[in-house]
């Protein structure tokens, strides 16, 4: 929605859903039959797999030192079969799915200073191709990701630092980290609005009322990192993260 | 929006005195927002990896369940010792069916066409011909249209989907693919691509999806050769003139009704047909211990 000098009281009680109705039609590209390239065996379990630790590496920021890797369901079951712990370190190495490094990703690891464990999970009431990760890092803040794998290749990141989300981690992702209480979603709508930036889909999510707050904002543009530097030093804002998906790599 | 059916295919291409392949590219360059060009380079790499990752075999590489991977490699050389009952070219097309899907599961680089269990299927029936017949790589890029125009076709239908339709939703649709798309590379109209793709998918309705242990391996991997086979018999049939009297859509709609009414069971979960026999269970159990 275009924000442009609108007031947003404090709208930002649990799960308001401001999704914009697009057309996520079940209609396939051509590229989408014939791809996409991947590493086997398994689009769910190996290419989705890979997605998740990309886009659990690119929301920590930077190459993890540590990752405690939680298994469930399927992932859990057939995950070793299907090279699904391989892939996820593989993407928290910046891997693509297409990487033919991938089976030889805990090697990598070791010699990058990636310090790993997988162990596996139930996690109540979680698709079953569901994977938690804990990530570290020297100068990061920690990071707490649940993410699923729904077919195709295609990912839903599902929880974040303990509050639940529902993105799919395809278009340029703001996700913003606050404290739950008014004015928030109108200083980050006027700093895109300001910025020329348009926002395509918002969603908020909070743990409780005055508690923890989400912001996940899809755009249609890069968010300069002046922008995200300006929201990060304001009061009540804990943490920023910026998924580009418009082409640059994350890093 | 994409084509939902084979059908508005055909009459686009009469209205617009077009071929097949140029219907589906044209209809991805309005889908994307892209231009032909663009659309041209990205099917053209597809189409050159395709290529690549069928060397990529090594058959000493075995899946990391040990069930596959050899597979590739002994066909190849029974293929060489040129005294095969399918032929040699046949032999060079399972050889390829079966290198992909040994590299799919040892973890190799694979286009999912239209899934990752299936990606043996098309290079299968492409690859060797090309390398056969030496046919310009144009012919073979717009082929690669007609194959992901049929399985658009599909999937809007129908499904692509093991776990929603079963083996004939995978194996099946990359065979129909497969099949018209070979069509094409030998000059055949729409109509004939069409029939091709109905028997191609009418030959392997109802095969169930029934992975042993869960992994892309048993009965996957020589499940790619039956799809490949098939796709070049029933191509064969419609350059003979024969043709399918079900309608192409009118069998992906079957296609759709007998996946739906499959037990789950038999789409993907690993509890049915060979994965559930005493060897399958016994595999499973096997794996899982070791794990």
């Amino acid at each position: 929605m275009e924000v442009y000098g609108i007031i947003v009281a404090d709208i930002q009680t649990c799960f308001v859903n401001l999704k914009r109705k697009e057309r996520y039609s079940s209609m396939a590209s051509i590229f989408d039959i014939l791809g996409p390239v991947m590493v086997g065996p398994s689009s769910s379990h190996t290419a989705g797999a890979d997605r998740i630790g990309l886009i659990g590496r690119q929301l920590l920021g930077r190459q993890p030192q540590k990752a405690t890797i939680y298994l469930h369901g399927s992932f859990a079951a057939t995950g070793e079969g299907h090279g699904t712990d391989r892939a996820i370190v593989a993407g928290l190495l910046g891997m693509k799915p297409d990487d033919m490094r991938i089976p030889d990703s805990f090697r990598i690891a070791k010699e990058e200073g990636l310090d790993f464990t997988i162990q596996k999970k139930d996690i109540r009431g979680a698709h079953p191709n569901t994977v938690q990760m804990l990530l570290e890092a020297d100068g990061a803040d920690s990071l707490d990701i649940q993410a699923c794998s729904i077919g195709g290749g295609r990912i839903v990141v599902s929880k974040l630092d303990g509050i639940e989300v529902n993105f799919n981690a395809e278009s340029n992702t703001l996700i913003v980290h606050n404290q739950d209480q008014p004015g928030h979603v109108a200083q980050v709508a006027n700093i895109l609005s300001q910025k020329n930036i348009n926002i395509a889909t918002m969603q908020l999510f909070r743990d409780k009322r005055g508690g923890y707050a989400v912001m996940v904002i899809e755009t249609d543009q890069i968010i300069p990192d002046s922008a995200i530097s300006w929201l990060e030093n304001l009061d009540g804002i804990i943490k920023v993260t910026f998924l580009n998906v418009s082409g640059a790599e994350d890093e | 929006m994409s084509y939902g059916s084979i059908e508005a295919i055909k009459e686009r291409c009469k209205r617009e005195g077009i071929e097949f392949w140029k219907a589906v590219q044209m209809e991805d360059c309005s889908e994307r927002a892209v231009s032909e060009e663009s659309s041209w380079k990205e099917m053209t790499r597809m189409w050159q990896i395709m290529c690549e990752n069928v060397d990529t075999y090594e058959p000493e590489r075995i899946s990391r369940s040990g069930l596959v991977g050899k597979e590739g490699g002994l066909m190849e050389e029974y293929q060489k010792k040129g005294d095969t009952l399918c032929g040699d070219f046949m032999a060079k097309v399972m050889t390829v069916a079966l290198k992909m899907g040994c590299n799919n599961a040892c973890m190799k680089r694979i286009i999912a066409a239209p899934t990752a269990g299936a990606c043996g299927v098309l290079p299968a029936v492409l690859v060797p011909f090309f390398k056969e017949y030496e046919v310009p790589e144009e012919k073979m890029v717009e082929a690669m249209y007609v194959a992901a125009g049929v399985g658009q076709v599909i999937a809007n239908r129908a499904f692509l989907a093991g776990a929603a339709g079963g083996c004939q939703a995978e194996i099946g649709s990359g065979s129909a693919m497969a099949a018209a798309a070979i069509c094409h590379v030998k000059g055949a109209d729409a109509e004939t691509m069409g029939h091709a793709a109905a028997m191609a998918l009418k030959n392997l309705m109802g095969l169930v999806c029934d992975p042993v242990a869960g992994l892309v391996e048993v009965p996957c991997v020589k499940r790619n050769v039956g799809g490949a086979v098939n796709a070049l018999a029933a191509a064969d049939m419609a350059l003979a003139g024969i043709t399918s009297r079900i309608p192409v859509d009118q069998v992906i709609d079957a296609m759709r009704e007998v996946g739906e009414k499959m037990d789950v069971t038999l789409r993907e979960t690993g509890a049915g047909g060979v994965a559930a026999s005493i060897t399958g269970v016994e595999i499973a159990e096997r794996i899982i211990q070791t794990d």
